[in-house]
């Protein structure tokens, strides 16, 4: 692991650390959404460096597949907040 | 891995600083702004932006080989799929009812009665509510 893979790696810690606070914290479920819905985003972020740091294409793979996954969650909470049923 | 001696490694290594940047900064205003409304705007933006940025390091890195083609395919997805989905939860959660911030200025979504009615422009709402300010129904 290099300086620069570490570096890396922990401000998208940092990231997370301040997106779970929010997730925990948040004073209404619309800004728990937000809050996950962000993590998918900064998650697809660590598997491109993480890709880097191991020189492998799975990683790339397995960002493709959860931002996709993270998307079709986001809009299953967006669809929950509002109160409508998964299939309305 | 990165190896900073060789110029297009520390390029890819600038780039995903600069995403990096955008990303912390943006899970900042998550957790410093006062509203919903207003954490959704930073955080879907600024996240986008910087993932975006860091998958585009992975593509100088790597160059236009196979693990360039899929940093390719997951920018695009990323590009296409985030500002959609943060759409749907600001209307979702307006339509349920969670209210502005204090400070805000003012409600368009709720004028247009949330997408029912066709926006209006600023000159219509005034003459919309008369001279008093209050709400004229036609």
């Amino acid at each position: 692991m290099t300086t620069a893979i570490l570096v890396l790696l922990f401000g998208l810690t940092l990231g997370f650390v301040l997106v779970v606070w929010r997730a925990l914290r948040g004073p209404t479920p619309a800004d728990r959404a937000v809050a996950v819905d962000i993590l998918g985003i900064l998650m697809v972020g660590f598997c491109a460096v993480l890709s880097v740091a191991l020189g492998k294409d799975l990683y790339l793979i397995v960002g493709l597949a959860w931002s996709l996954l993270a998307f079709v969650g986001s809009l299953a909470l967006a669809k929950l907040l509002e109160g409508r049923a998964f299939d309305a | 891995m990165l190896d900073l001696s060789q110029p297009s490694h520390l390029i890819a290594f600038v780039v995903m600083l600069g995403g990096l940047f955008f990303d912390v900064v943006g899970c900042l205003g998550l957790v410093r702004l006062p509203d919903v409304y207003n954490r959704l705007q930073a955080g879907t933006k600024c996240v986008t932006l910087g993932t975006f940025l860091i998958l585009l390091g992975v593509l100088i890195r790597f160059g236009f080989d196979s693990l360039g083609w899929k940093a390719v395919v997951c920018m695009f997805f990323v590009a296409m799929t985030s500002p959609t989905a943060a759409h749907a939860i600001a209307r979702a959660s307006h339509r349920a009812g969670f209210g502005l911030w204090s400070g805000s200025v003012g409600d368009r979504y709720a004028e247009d009665d949330e997408g029912r009615r066709a926006p209006v422009s600023p000159g219509e709402v005034e003459r919309q509510r008369g001279p008093q300010g209050r709400e004229v129904h036609p």
